[in-house]
Order: structure tokens, then sequence, then C-alpha cells
């Protein structure tokens, strides 16, 4: 059992101006693909230093190999001036380096005050541990900001606060070097900006932040140093007030990127699709779409804007005819639509009404079918005319959909769950966007996706919206639902509590809607937060892919 | 935590089933030497009497032709990721389907009466594995649970059939009425002398086209391709407005059409009636053909050949090797589907670390 260190043990030796991490010439093989190569990067004590690179650049890699989950094929590691041979993550604890994975590793019906002591149990009597940590965890409130009452229980707890209860139990167990994985991927911005102050705090008391991120605007918020990361290798160390996003960009990506999307005004034609006192449960009965009713015209994107487990995947789904509607009526081009049964969606898909899922890997794709049988999924019946299926006709339009969309690699018999995350995205896409529907419901367009694919797909959405299609997104990121939408309806709660221009709203404004903070002045307070999130959620923040360098490489 | 590098296909296909197989027959030699009786001696015998001559290479293709339908009632549901372990009461529930049209119409010509003996044994077989079709797709009862359950129904309703309803007058044995000569499949040793008075007939070619028939319906079809769109993600086969109760119905009910066809094999030629008891284990051959064959029909063909050698070559030992008992080859029998179904994967993750490092040291 590892001892639980004080959080300042081990710095006495080391002068200030030893790094707190040294790498020199980290190398990592997985099979034939090469994740890290030769690798050099000082992070300097009591600094936030972001890590930034597109998926399969091999951030994760290099972080888990300084958490001791990889150990590297050669190069060093030196941990406060001292060389260290990291083996496992219990060692890593020992010299201080804590991780807080994008993914919380908490114990869902144990309190806060349980979770922090797992595992750093001082003896088989839990009696005294947990009253030592209830000190312990007071003072680090104090210290750091990070106020989570010790007794509540974590499955009923805000994401942010599950978060801090995992930020706790690195320090809980003497962490001096804190590495952060996609932190913000889950939280509102309202919660996000709090992680930042945390963070800024952290570092002021002398704690070192490694934060691995791909929303460059973090990097720009909190960071002092930003290292970048291409296809392995690390391309530069910037000063994070010397840099701008645009820079970032183009060394991520090794060409010059278009950040903002460029779209002309929308002329929304007639109705297209119309919701009316739509009323979806999940799966355990519980309501989740409580009484809504919008519509979107020809011509127009609306975004769904709201912090994840608030509805919006059960609104998708039920649209589609992927999950039973209690009550009320979805209309397509004037018709109401029959959605009931479990093929509710080929009817759907009849009608005109396309599907890119929120999870391509749950729901929008069969990662063990080669991709041409994914290009067909929902399709399927319209290839060969009798029981048999065209498999020719099939290959036809996938290598016709993977030269359109250039999905990479361009082998339409390659098994899907060989692609990368944006290739598998474009496999979707490609499949959902070239059978001219007239309704389009995009959840998620660009997650887990490259900064390059993700102008490709913006600018995809667009041309569809210039043709006339009505489309319909969902996105966690407000970014995106700002700059692509026309209309941006705000829900909470299963209900919709707003509607805003996206020239004009604010992004506090919009926060603040999110979290279900009305006009009205009533605020429900941090600790009732939406966060009943569902286990479909739970598996949607699990699918996207950390790491694709394992996927990018053709057999 | 390190990255599994998976196996080339030879290996997955052809190396690993042949080193579980030889892993079993060493640990059956071991328990021939234990007994004191010579394993090689033995082991030659098995193959000599299951492929050595053409009565009991012709022995070993009937059992074969038993194995082949109930590996591909096991496999076609697990294309649907459904594990049909029923074949067993499919196929004897079909051989009520079988002898009930053959009585009724006995005297018809065998050419007639075989696609009508493959009609009824079908349906009955279907109608069989569609109850728990229905229930797991209405009710979400597991198929495990239910097909289970439907072979212990089976045998008592066929029980009830044959010895009170079927069972002529003034017969002692529990059995059925014969079907005439001339309605009965004709073996093949008719048209090939080989085969001699061996048992294998012509439904041995209904199970070659069988094979054919679900390699085209899973890889070739519309339907297959739904069914194997379930059998890896429901949540993507509702996405795809694909009907998943739909799906599993029709699937159990062609699996268990499939299992039936060991009635018509048994109860339309070999016997000729139906006779308690008929399938005496071959369903559940079946599930280990299956998961030996990786659901794919040519492993079917090649596994249920293994364990249509298994069985004549066992009787064969046994009445060779007086000091080898029936049981011992049960015991054999049993080692083989130890090995290469339940503990199928046992050698996987060695052979995955011999090739990866084969291949770092050949890459690099």
């Amino acid at each position: 059992m590892t001892t639980v260190n004080t959080p300042s043990q081990g710095l006495e030796t080391a002068s200030a101006s030893t790094p707190a991490i040294e790498l020199r010439g980290i190398n990592k093989h997985f099979g034939p693909v090469h994740a890290n190569r030769d690798i050099d990067l000082v992070i300097r004590r009591g600094t936030v230093h972001g890590i930034v690179g597109e998926n399969g650049a091999g951030k994760s890699t290099l972080m888990s190999i300084l958490y001791g989950f990889y150990t590297a094929d050669s190069g060093d590691i030196f941990v406060n001036g001292t060389k260290q041979n990291i083996t496992d993550s219990r060692h890593a604890l020992a010299l201080g380096i804590g991780m807080v994975h994008q993914h919380f590793m908490l114990v869902e019906n144990f309190t806060v005050l349980e979770n922090i002591v797992l595992g750093a149990e001082d003896s088989a009597f839990l009696r005294p541990t947990l009253a030592k940590a209830r000190a312990q965890l007071k003072q680090l409130a104090t210290d750091y900001g990070l106020e989570v009452s010790p007794d509540a229980i974590i499955e009923d707890l805000s994401v942010g606060q599950q978060q801090r209860v995992e930020i706790l139990k690195a320090l809980y167990r003497g962490a001096d070097i804190l590495i952060l994985d996609e932190p913000t991927g889950v939280l509102t911005p309202a919660e996000a900006d709090h992680l930042f102050r945390i963070l800024r705090t952290l570092r002021d008391e002398g704690k070192t932040v490694i934060l691995i991120t791909h929303k460059l605007r973090e990097i720009m918020a909190i960071t002092d140093e930003v290292s970048v990361m291409r296809q392995g290798a690390m391309v530069k160390t910037l000063e994070t007030s010397k840099t701008s996003p645009t820079e970032l960009a183009e060394a991520m990506v090794g060409r010059r990127v278009l950040l903002r999307v460029e779209k002309g005004p929308a002329s929304p034609g007639k109705v297209m699709l119309e919701v009316k006192n739509l009323v979806v449960a999940d799966d355990f009965g519980i309501p989740r779409v409580k009484d809504v009713s919008f519509s979107v015209r020809a011509g127009e994107i609306v975004g769904i804007a709201g912090v994840s487990g608030n509805g919006q995947s059960e609104l998708l789904e039920s649209i589609t005819g992927m999950r039973d509607q209690t009550a009320g009526t979805v209309f397509l081009n004037g018709q109401p639509l029959s959605l009931d049964g479990d093929d509710g969606a080929a009817r759907a898909r009849a009608a005109g009404l396309a599907h890119v899922p929120e999870d391509r890997i749950r729901m929008g794709l069969i990662t063990a079918f080669e991709e041409w049988e994914n290009t067909i999924l929902g399709y399927q019946d319209s290839y060969g005319s009798g029981p048999g299926l065209s498999i020719a006709k099939a290959k036809a339009t996938a290598k016709e959909y993977i030269a359109k969309f250039d999905i990479r690699p361009s082998n339409p018999e390659l098994k899907t769950a060989n692609f990368s995350g944006g290739n598998q995205q474009k496999i979707v896409l490609a499949r959902e966007m070239e059978r001219d529907p007239d309704v389009l419901v995009i959840g998620q367009p660009t997650r887990g996706v490259d900064i390059g694919a993700i102008e490709f797909i913006h600018n995809e959405i667009i041309k569809m919206r210039d043709e006339g299609k009505a489309i319909l997104l969902v996105s966690v990121e407000l970014d995106e639902i700002r700059s692509l939408s026309d209309r941006i309806i705000v829900i909470f709660d299963g209900q919709i509590v707003g509607e805003a221009d996206p020239a004009t709203a604010d992004e506090g404004a919009l926060g603040l809607l999110m979290a279900g903070v009305t006009e009205q002045g009533h605020s429900p307070g941090p600790g009732t937060l939406p966060d009943h999130v569902t286990p479909i959620e739970r598996n949607l923040t699990e699918m996207s892919p950390k790491d694709n360098s394992a996927r990018d490489v053709s057999p | 935590m390190s990255v599994r590098t998976p196996l080339p296909r030879w290996v997955d296909v052809a190396l690993l089933p042949a080193l579980n197989v030889i892993l079993a027959f060493l640990i059956g030699g071991l328990i021939v030497l234990a007994v004191g009786q010579n394993p090689l001696q033995a082991v030659g015998i098995m193959i000599g009497g299951a492929f050595g001559y053409g009565l009991g290479f012709g022995y070993t293709l009937y059992y074969t032709t038993d194995f082949i339908f109930a590996g591909l009632a096991v496999s076609l549901a697990y294309h649907a990721g459904m594990f049909n372990i029923g074949p067993e009461g499919q196929a004897y529930v079909g051989g009520l389907g079988v002898i009930l049209v053959a009585l009724a119409l006995n005297g018809l010509h065998w050419s007639l009466m075989f696609p009508l003996m493959i009609v009824a044994g079908a349906l009955f077989g279907a109608f069989w594995a569609f109850i728990p079709g229905v229930l797991q797709a209405k009710r979400g009862s597991h198929i495990v649970i239910t097909t289970i359950l439907f072979n212990f129904i089976a045998v008592s309703l066929m029980s009830y059939i044959i010895t009170r309803i079927l069972k002529p007058e003034g017969v002692q044995s529990d059995e059925s009425a014969p079907i005439d000569a001339i309605s009965r499949i004709p073996r093949l040793g008719e048209f090939i002398g080989l085969f001699g008075r061996s048992p294998v007939n012509l439904t041995f070619i209904l199970a070659i086209l069988a094979l054919g028939f679900v390699y085209w319906l899973v890889w070739h079809s519309k339907f297959g391709y739904a069914m194997r769109a379930l059998g890896h993600n429901p949540t993507a086969t509702r996405y795809a407005g694909i009907s998943s109760s739909r799906m599993i119905m029709i699937t159990m009910a062609l699996a268990g059409a499939l299992a039936a066809m060991v009635a018509v094999n048994n109860v339309g030629s070999v016997q000729g009636r139906l006779i308690l008891n008929f399938v005496n284990g071959a369903g559940f051959v079946g599930v280990a053909v299956a998961f030996m064959g990786k659901a794919h029909p040519i492993g079917v063909a090649l596994s249920a050949l293994l364990f249509g050698a298994l069985y004549q070559g066992g009787q064969e030992l046994a009445f060779s090797m007086p000091g080898i008992t029936k049981e011992m080859i049960v015991t054999i029998q049993a080692l083989v589907i130890l090995f290469t179904g339940a503990m199928g994967d046992m050698l996987r993750i060695p052979l995955e670390r011999l090739f990866a490092r084969g291949a770092t040291e050949s890459g690099t």
C-alpha cells in the first residue's frame, strides 16, 4: 500500500529552477505505429502547461508513459531533476504525479470521502483513515477552493463536482504535478470557469498542472506554456502569451486552418420539421423530454444548446425513430411521422429524414463491419432487387463517398474499427448527407474529430443548409452551436427554456440559460444541477476516442 | 496494459483449432496410457475406423450430416447475436413433422417424399425455435434459458406422443410405425458402391447445400446483412430501422428448420421410423461444432467432419480394443469439445505474443 505523501515531499532537494518534469528522447511503438517519436519536453514548476494536438498525435500516450501506464521503448524521464524509471501509476503517485482522467474513476455509490481514501487506506480499519482524510480534505478545500461535501454520494453530484473529487483524490495522495486529460469535455461553461479558477489557485500554490486538451480557447485562457504535438512528434513549445490560436492550429494540423465558420445569411423557407408537444422517457421510464415543441425550416440550421444529460439525446432519438415517444407528434414536411415500433427509423428515413447520431460507435456504425457495409447501413434494402444484397453496387457507393469525403484510408474493405474517429464520422456523414434528405438531424457532428476534419464537416453542413435542407443540430460544444446555427434553442431539464440569435447571444447569458437560470431569477443552485447523466450519455462520453494512433494504420 | 495484436487469419482459422485438437488428443492419450493401453495404436484404430474403408467412412459422413445441420442451427443464430442451445429439441420435434407426413403419405416414391419430409420437418423444427424467439423478442426472455428449457419440454412431449400416440399396437420398443422402403430417402451406397450398407444418405447432399445456403444467407443477402448488424450492434440496428424483434423471430425459426434436418437424416432415411430419443445428443454436439467452426460454414463443415470421425472412430475403437471402454471414448470426445469449445482461446494469448514478437523482429 502506498503511503500518503505530504504535498511538498520531494521538493526540498530540488531547487526552484529545476523543471518539475523533463522528458528526453521518449519513443514508443505500438506494433508498427510510432506513437511517440523522440519527444523532448520540459515542464517548469509552478506553471500550467498545455499539451495540444489532434487525435492520434500521441498526447495521451505520452502522458500515459509519464503516469506509468506504458513504459517507453527508449528515453529518459526526470522528475524534479532526478532520473526516474516509472513502472506503474503507484510509482508515479509516489513521485507526486497525479492524473485526473477524462472518464472519472469513481465508485458511484460511495461517498466523496470513501472515494478519496479508496486504495490509500492506512490500515484495515477504515475509521481512522476517514477521520484523517476528513481533516485533510477540509484543509485542501480551504487552500484551493475545492469545496465538496465529504459525505455526499458521488452519483448525486454534478459532473463538475465529481471532477473536483478526482482532483482531491490526486492531491490527497500527495500529487504535486497534476495531469488533466480533456477536463472540460463534460462541463458547462460555468463549471469550466470554476475549474480554471481552481487550476490557477493550484498553480499559485506551487503545484504544476499539465492540461491535455484540443480546445485552443482553453489553452489561451489558462496555460502559461503550450506544447504542440503532431503525428507522434513534439512540434514546438510556446509561451502562451506570445502565440495565437491560429498559430497553434496551424502547428497542430501542419497547414493553415480556418477556425471561423464562413457562412452567409440563411434564407429559411417553409417548415420542414415540426415537433409538437413531445414527451419522451429514458430507458428507466423517467421523462427526459417534457412537452417540447419547435420547428425547423428549409434552409436553416437550428442548434439545440444544453448541458449534456438534459434530454437532447432522447429528443434526437425519438425524432429519428430510435426511441418510443410517450406523447406528441413529429411532422415531416407537414405529414405526421409514424415512428412506432423498433423499425421506426426506417420509416423516418423513407420520409426523407437523415440522422447523424451523437455516438457514431454505438449507434451510427457497426465497427466490426467493413467500411462499405457501413456505407449502406439503413439503406441496405435499396441494394439489390431481390433478397440478395448487391455487394458490387454497395462497394461502388462506398468508393464514391470515400473519394467525395476524402475518407482515409481509401479502402472500402477495411474494417471500420480501423478508421480514425474523424474518418469514421465522415463515413456516417457521407452516408446520411448523400441520400438527398429533406431534413438532417445531427448530434455532436465533431465529437472526437480532428481540427482539419472539423473544418470540412462544418463546411458540408453549411452546404446542406444552402441547398435548402432543414438541419437540426445538437452539440455540447457551445462554440459549434453558435458558429453553425441560424437559431439557438436552449434546453434544460427536458424543456426549452429559451431561444437566442447566435449573432447577438452572449456566452454568459447562454451559459446561465443552460444551467437553468431563467430570467425570473430562479436558480436551482449548484447542488441540483441537471447532472442525472443517463447510462447512454455515460457511454457517450466513453466512446470519444482519446488516442487513435493504433487505428490509423491499415493492415 | 499492452496493446494486443490480432493473429494472422490462417493462425486463427487453422493453427489454433489444430493445436487445440492435438492438445485434447495428448491428454486423451495420457488417459489411454493410464489404463495400460497403447495410445498410438488407439489413434491408429480411430483414424482407420473413421476414414480407412468405405463402410466406416460412410458412417463418419452420416454422423457428419447430423453435426453439420446442428452446427448450422447454432451458427446462424449466433450471427444474429443469439446463443441457440436448442437444436436438440428442435431436431426432436422436427422428427414429428417428418414422421407425420411420411406416415400420412406412406408408399409415395422417395423422390416426392424427400422434399415433403424436408418441408414438414422444417416447419415443426422452426415452430419449436420460433417460440423462444417470440419470447426473446417480445418479452425479453433470454434465448439461452428458453432454448435449454425447450429441450426438456421436447423430450417430455415427444415421449408422450411416441409412446402413447404413435406407437402401434403390439410393438414392444418405443417407436412409431415404419415408413415403407420406397418412401425412405435412399442411402448413398445405392449410387456409390464404396459406401456399402453404411447409413450415409442423400441428406448428406442436402447438408452440403445447406452449408452453401447459410453462407449466401449470412454474407450475400439483405437478411443476412440485417442479421449480422443485429449480432454486432443492436443499437445501430435500431438506428438503421431494422426491426430486431422481427429479425430474432425469423432467425430462430430458420435455425430450428436447419436443426430439424437432423430428423430427416435419421427418421426419413436410416431408421425409417421415429424412435424415442433418436437425436441422441447430436444437437448438443452442434454447439461445439459451431464454436470450433467459428460459425462459418467451412469451419462448421470441417469440425462436423472431425466430430463425425470421432464418433465413428470411437465406436470402432471400443470394438477393437476392449480395454478402452465406451466411457473412455466419451471422455476423449468430451476433451475435444472442452479444448476446442470452452477453452478454445486458451492458446490465443501465447500465440499472439509469439506472433507479435516475430512481427517486431522482422519489422525492425
